[in-house]
């Protein structure tokens, strides 16, 4: 991965630049080791590893603005950091930046039961936030399956999804406010407990910024009353095309699932083989649909949904009758990454967005680039919203296979703008599709953004080499690689 | 009467605003113009009217996606909408009658511009949280797009958000691309009759915070609702859904304490379309309309001091997080003094009001001044010689 030429400037103020942090960060909060470092040195990317000038763990909001106005001063980059979960590279470090950790910002300050809403610290974990508030009953919606590691920190950064934001929306959705610290030290509260801020929707725009904005060290999120039942209908069908047209049926019939997820058959088989769910071998593609609400509603609504799947070619139709049911039909969902990861030495995960009509050429498209670089692929699918996750296999150890494996991605992503799609639906640009970004925008639209970035950030310091195309047309593109099972995060279930 | 360009074509709206920019003059951004009163008062070299681009280029039901020009009328948007039982979610307010304009002149740009979400507001999100994706011009005359056609997108920076609700001072919409939803099969509202405010932003609370689901929550005094205070609880969904939701609205939220009726269907249907249009404020003349955003539960004491420091009258929509306050005479009580009677993390707007009261007084909430610094690069990003309804949000 080619990132920005380190500046020497800002490397030849190391000294400095420690000074200066442990005057903030008193104690163990500045990292300078190594060996501590290292533990740092990439994300949930893990293709791709940069040690940081240093790391900062600060505590307080006025310790990471004293920390901005430093590294401001000293030309020196800053990589905000939550969990290191990213999929994109978003929190890869830069070598001549610090890491700004925010591990230790991780108090739920304030639950707000009467108006839904919760202030939490940004490290907070996203189900921590759902642990805190569970038992009166509520959750936090968004849940991504890196929930028990991600920060809420992350998702905002990221506008991080999961299987249930067809219903619920993303973390845009949910996120009422934060507070930003800017790289002059300016702490700004955006949003709040209130609905619609005056001025600019500078909430709007931060979440999803992928921390090259400010760093957030303050969050309100809308809590929700936990949904009274959930049930889940599993349906096979002989034909990609036909589930797509159920999925298209259940939508256009008014009913907006709390979940749909879809697999295709050498996803279905790889789950069957590790995890034996009792999906059917013998279909092509499957359905998970979930609905949630009042008992009544969800009764109703499988009533329907299953007399809609049942005019479409459905062939197996299982409807959850008991918790532990459905639980089961999602648990070969659950165990589609590590049971691809089983059949593999290594697999490539993609994350592009389509519009959902054109999913059937799409897939066979993907089965077109398949052929072409002689890689298998296995799908999986958030059916509802057209979020596409394709899984490439292929192994680094035979020579070409990973720069085969790059290339197919690549083209899968394209594929999935030309045909009205976006390059990434919840993992972010960052360093992995930065350099694809001209397939999406042109330079007028990247301009305005750059802009953007500007106003915020005029000397680049925050997350440089992250999600713009780096000016030099040759820059290699990077990727997200799982080798030989040897994930970052092996026990977090992928979606 | 300023110079007014309609431009039939988004090429022809580059053009107008390029050589705006060239040039240096100002120019107003106008869709239909039934909001037109709604903001700072404002004067400018020139006019660009956009409802030369209309028309719907895109509607797939089964994708819950539509996509027209930023001139549609929100009529044909509604109708093409209603005729496959679908909606737009954020129930867009029809403030027409209010600020003395046309009720039902909306475009779908201008309803973006002001991201004025109705009574759903509370549970379905704002207009920012239903806009997919958007082409503008920018204040340079340039020609940009940002987001998509589909729900699930994080490429690049989500610059709808920033657009939707800056008044035309950012950008001029040209096409809107925008999430629609299933309409609700069934409604109807349950009516709690001599609640006071408190005991009705309290209950009010509790049904949103529970599988009641409510999508509507408003409280109305007396004055304003004939026969006593009010408050409006609005069940919306399938059939079979909503009577056990009503059941459980009645049995355990609402106990036996409170005198309850039931209305339904059409008659639950015009009373929302009322409170979403604040029709109980229309036609006073002269009158200054606020809307106070607030955390709800502070909404009763700020009512309370409202009431003891002003001769407004003021009702609840989205649970107490929106109050709208009428005041009869204009000066009588100024921006400084409702802002001052605000809770913590409040705001408010001047809404509607004399042209004079507007050009007075600061009709959006001004922001501290790190914030306020950083909007105005922010503005400067887009529209570098702000010319692009310049102060229309002071
Ligand atoms: C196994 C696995 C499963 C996953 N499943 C999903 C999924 O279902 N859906 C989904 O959307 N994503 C998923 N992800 C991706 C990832 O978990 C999300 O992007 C998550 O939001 C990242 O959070 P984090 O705390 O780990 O952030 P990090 O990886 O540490 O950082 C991510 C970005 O956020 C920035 N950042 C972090 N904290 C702050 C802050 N306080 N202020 C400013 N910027 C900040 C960083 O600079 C970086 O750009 C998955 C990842 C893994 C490893």
């Amino acid at each position: 991965m080619r990132m920005p030429t380190p500046d020497p400037l800002a490397l030849g103020q190391y000294r400095q630049l420690i000074e200066g942090l442990r005057a903030i960060v008193p104690g163990e909060g500045v990292i300078v080791d190594e060996r501590e470092l290292a533990a740092y040195e990439s994300d949930g990317l893990t293709a791709y590893r940069q040690l940081p000038m240093v790391v900062v763990l600060p505590e307080t909001t006025e310790q990471v603005a004293a920390i901005l106005r430093l590294c401001r001063d000293l030309s020196v980059k800053v990589v905000p950091r939550g969990g290191g979960t990213s999929l994109s590279g978003g929190a890869l470090p830069v070598a001549d930046g610090i890491v700004l950790g925010m591990s230790r910002f991780n108090q739920v300050l304030e639950v707000d039961y009467l108006n839904r809403t919760a202030r939490v610290q940004p490290g907070v974990t996203n189900l921590g936030i759902t642990r805190a508030v569970e038992a009166h009953g509520f959750y936090y919606a968004p849940d991504p399956s890196s929930q028990i590691a991600c920060t809420i920190g992350g998702n905002v950064a990221e506008n991080s999804g999961g299987v249930h934001c067809l219903k619920y929306g993303m973390t845009t959705n949910n996120v009422l406010g934060v507070v930003l610290v800017t790289i002059d030290g300016d702490v700004v509260h955006l949003g709040g407990s209130a609905l619609d801020s005056p001025g600019y929707d500078l909430v709007g725009l931060v979440v999803g910024s992928e921390g090259l904005l400010g760093v957030v060290t303050e969050v309100t999120v809308r809590i929700l009353p936990k949904p009274e039942t959930a049930r889940a209908v599993l349906v096979g069908f002989p034909t990609n095309a036909a589930a797509a047209d159920a999925v298209a049926a259940i939508i256009g019939s008014g009913i907006i699932p709390a979940g749909m997820e879809m697999m295709d058959r050498p996803a279905i088989h790889a789950a069957e083989d590790f995890i034996g769910a009792g999906y059917p071998r013998d279909a092509e593609a499957l359905l998970i649909i979930e609905l949630d609400g009042p008992e009544v509603e969800v009764n109703h609504l499988i009533e329907r949904v299953v007399a809609v799947v049942e005019q479409r070619q459905a062939g197996s139709i299982k409807v959850s009758t008991s918790e532990e049911q459905r639980l089961a039909f999602w648990a070969g969902r659950k165990a589609a990454f590590p049971a691809v990861g089983r059949i593999s030495p290594d697999y490539y995960c993609m994350d592009g967005t389509i519009p959902r009509a054109r999913l059937p050429e799409v897939l066979d498209g993907i089965a077109a680039f398949s052929r072409k670089y002689d890689l298998k692929v296995a799908n999986v699918f958030h059916a509802g919203d057209g979020n596409l996750h394709p899984l490439i296999l292929y192994d680094a150890n035979q020579p070409g296979q990973l720069e085969a494996a790059e290339a197919f991605g690549a083209d899968i992503l394209r594929m999935c703008v030309k045909v009205g799609g976006v390059l990434t639906g919840e993992h972010g640009v960052g360093v992995e599709k930065r350099d694809l970004m001209n397939d999406q925008f042109d330079e007028v639209d990247l301009d305005q953004q750059r802009r953007v970035k500007d106003a915020f950030d005029p000397s680049g310091l925050f997350n440089p080499g992250k999600m713009f195309p780096l000016l030099s047309a040759c820059a290699e593109q990077g990727r997200m690689h799982v080798s030989g099972g040897a994930t970052r995060f092996p026990n977090i279930p992928r979606f | 009467m300023v110079e007014t360009i309609r431009v039939t074509s988004e090429a022809m709206a580059a053009e107008t605003i390029a050589s705006a920019y060239a040039q240096g003059r100002s120019v107003e951004i106008a869709g239909r113009g039934s909001k037109w009163p709604f903001g700072r008062p404002i004067h400018t070299d020139m006019r660009l009217e956009t409802t030369g681009l209309a028309g719907i280029t895109l509607y797939e039901p089964a994708e819950l996606v539509m996509r027209a020009g930023a001139g549609t009328p929100l009529e044909e948007i509604e109708a093409a909408l209603a005729a496959n039982g679908q909606m737009l979610a954020f129930e867009p307010r029809d403030l027409g009658g209010l600020l003395g304009t046309t009720e039902g002149t909306q475009s779908i740009g201008g309803v973006v511009a002001t991201n004025l979400a109705g009574p759903r507001r509370c549970v379905a999100g704002a207009v920012r949280d239903h806009v997919l994706g958007l082409r503008a011009v920018n204040g340079r005359g340039e020609v940009f797009k940002t987001g998509g056609r589909v729900v699930k997108n994080v490429t690049g920076y989500d610059l709808c958000k920033l657009l939707t609700g800056s008044f035309g001072t950012l950008a001029v919409f040209t096409e809107v691309t925008f999430k629609v939803l299933p309409a609700p099969e069934t409604e109807e509202t349950v009516v709690l009759h001599g609640v006071d405010a408190e005991t009705a932003v309290r209950l009010m609370g509790r049904a949103l915070g529970s599988a009641a689901d409510i999508s509507g929550a408003a409280w109305m005094p007396a004055a304003l609702a004939e026969g006593g205070d009010r408050a409006f609880l609005r069940l919306e969904g399938f059939g079979p859904s909503v009577k056990a939701r009503r059941r459980y609205l009645m049995e355990t939220i609402v106990g036996g304490t409170v005198e309850a009726t039931v209305v339904e269907a059409e008659e639950s249907h015009s009373l929302w379309r009322n409170i979403r249009d604040v029709r109980v404020f229309h036609g006073r003349w002269g009158q200054v309309v606020w809307k106070l955003a607030v955390r709800p539960s502070d909404a009763p004491a700020l009512l309370q001091r409202l009431g003891e420091q002003t001769d407004g009258e003021a009702f609840i929509d989205g649970g107490g997080a929106f109050l709208w306050l009428s005041l009869p005479c204009p000066g009588d009580a100024p921006a400084g003094l409702i802002r001052g009677l605000l809770p913590d993390g409040g705001h408010a707007t001047l809404v509607a009001g004399p042209e004079a009261e507007r050009a007075a007084q600061a009709v959006f909430q001004p922001l501290p001044a790190p914030l306020a610094a950083l909007e105005a690069r922010v503005k400067a990003s887009f529209d570098p010689k702000s010319i692009l309804n310049p102060g229309r949000m002071a």
